[in-house]
């Protein structure tokens, strides 16, 4: 009977949670014409999650493509089809890869970076000076990381994509030894555009990219003001993320296919 | 204050302001006018509520019943924009100064300029400067906030609450942490504000020392009420229970000094009459 309210009580909050992040996504829609004033601010954001995260989304998309690559070089030769791996590893890419690592390390390094700041604003009363101020917060804070999440996100997705078709040649081509030629022309006669570039990775990469910076400036936006409460908001801002991005990766393939 | 004064005279009236938190009557069906362009100081036990009188001036907070009227407007009615616009007349210095850390000493003291005007740079720049030199830290204009002491942080948020010339200061706990040199500085500058520019100022302090230079009125608030009120030489010499145990600094009095427990033998484990 415990066991079964305790788990009726985590149901209910967790539910309770996905209301109040829906309201607040509400908020952060209507703040949005109030934010167009701070486009400085919403670029510095985009700076801060997009620039700084390249780094490590262009390391990860090397090694993905390589690593694919290498996998599939070892299966397709069973079948004398190593000539297609190039292919595979872009579509693999576009369609799935590219955007949900893209999205589960933007989760992982821009997505708690901007949950603890929000958070320590708040637990340091910055958030209420800038109410104080007549400043709203919801305009100057959240919106700007909100709309520089959206609009980095489709941005380091593309870069990673690039940089694991780039790995994939390089194992393949230049390690494996397929023909370069054949590489590129294979890759360019199956990959479609709508199909895998605009359905795979740009509308995938703006859901994604509106979830993370959602969740990211919910969980910041309502962390208790202590050094635990920042904690756990950054550790569920991982957590419900990565839950949140691999759901809707099935939804969105079940419509977008 | 004085019940003949006239509404106008006032600039902040509070009215049957009652406030419940987490089962706790903060409020008591309080009543407080503050007048307009005087040095008006609450003091209280900790934990009365100061703060959070100052956020119900603020329209940060609401209360359960009352009014709360800040230049003839009802805070607790106002819409989101109608209060942004009263805010925008009220400067606010934070107990723990809520210094902007992404931002130096200038520009934090140049925020409020930046958002709601359109000023020249050079202008800013002069405001900025003129503010920092009045509360002694042009110099640190550079420095973020992370490289200044707990003291130079509430003097850099002091310059902040004024650079608008606001009609209202509310300073929350404005001596603490500050050494005797800056303190002084700080009455002088409280008190030229409300001189020359006929700012009126809400101080939430506990030094009297300090607040007896610079009020002309105080609130001395416990269990919810105003219990004593006046100005400062009046108040210190009323010799109420509450005045003389408060500004006494003694433990037995009206305000118990032991937050309510049980017990302490029981809680120490001692047996019941002794042994």
């Amino acid at each position: 009977m415990n066991a079964r309210m305790a788990n009726d009580n985590v149901v209910t909050q967790a539910l309770g949670q996905i209301g109040s992040c829906g309201l607040f996504l509400l908020q952060i829609l209507a703040a949005i014409p109030r934010s167009l004033r701070y486009g400085r601010e919403t670029v510095r954001q985009l700076w801060f999650v997009g620039a700084m995260s390249l780094t490590i989304i262009m390391t990860c998309g090397l090694f993905v493509g390589m690593v694919l690559e290498l996998q599939l070089y070892h299966v397709l030769s069973m079948f004398g089809s190593t000539s297609m791996s190039g292919t595979v590893v872009a579509i693999a890419t576009y369609r799935e890869l590219g955007p949900v690592v893209t999205a589960l390390l933007f989760a992982g390094r821009a997505g708690t970076a901007i949950t603890a700041e929000i958070g320590l604003m708040r637990a340091t009363d910055q958030i209420a000076a800038m109410e104080l101020m007549a400043v709203d917060p919801l305009a100057y804070v959240a919106a700007p990381r909100f709309l520089a999440g959206l609009v980095a996100m489709p941005l380091l997705c593309c870069v990673f994509c690039a940089l694991a078709v780039f790995g994939g040649h390089l194992v393949g081509v230049s390690w494996l030894g397929i023909d370069n030629g054949t590489f590129w022309s294979n890759m360019t006669a199956t990959v479609d555009v709508w199909q895998d570039i605009i359905s795979g990775v740009i509308w995938k990469s703006l859901a994604f990219g509106a979830v993370v910076a959602l969740i990211a400036v919910f969980q910041g936006y309502t962390a208790p003001p202590t050094s635990e409460g920042v904690a756990y908001a950054t550790t569920r801002t991982v957590v419900a993320s990565s839950i949140a991005i691999l759901a809707l990766d099935f939804v969105l393939t079940a419509f977008l296919m | 204050m004085n019940a003949a004064a006239s509404p106008d005279d006032m600039l902040i009236r509070i009215r049957g302001l009652t406030t419940v938190l987490s089962g706790k009557k903060v409020f008591d069906a309080l009543d407080m006018d503050i007048p307009r362009g005087k040095v008006t100081a609450i003091m209280g036990p900790s934990g009365t509520g100061k703060t959070t009188l100052l956020k119900h001036i603020t329209g940060q907070m609401r209360g359960d019943a009352g009014q709360i009227t800040v230049d003839g407007r009802n805070v607790p009615e106002l819409s989101r924009e109608a209060l942004y616009e009263l805010r925008e007349k009220i400067g606010y210095l934070f107990q723990n100064s809520a210094l902007l850390t992404d931002y130096d000493v200038f520009e934090n003291v140049a925020f409020p300029l930046r958002q709601h005007t359109k000023l020249p740079e050079v202008l800013i720049r002069n405001l900025v400067l003129t503010k920092l030199q009045a509360v002694g830290l042009r110099g640190a204009a550079q420095l973020m906030p992370s490289e200044l002491s707990g003291g130079m942080a509430r003097r850099v948020a002091l310059a902040r609450a004024i650079v608008f010339d606001p009609m209202l200061i509310l300073y929350d706990e404005p001596f603490v942490g500050i050494d005797p040199i800056a303190l002084n500085q700080v009455l002088k500058l409280i008190r030229t504000l409300n001189e020359t520019l006929g700012i009126t100022s809400v101080l939430v302090a506990h030094e009297l020392d300090a607040i007896k230079h610079v009020a002309d009125h105080i609130f001395l608030i416990a269990n919810g009420k105003v219990v004593a009120q006046g100005d400062p030489k009046t108040i210190a010499d009323d010799g109420s229970p509450w005045t003389r145990q408060f500004f006494g600094g003694e433990a037995d009095g009206p305000v118990p000094f032991q937050y309510p427990a049980g017990d302490y033998a029981e809680a120490l484990g001692f047996p019941r009459g002794g042994a």
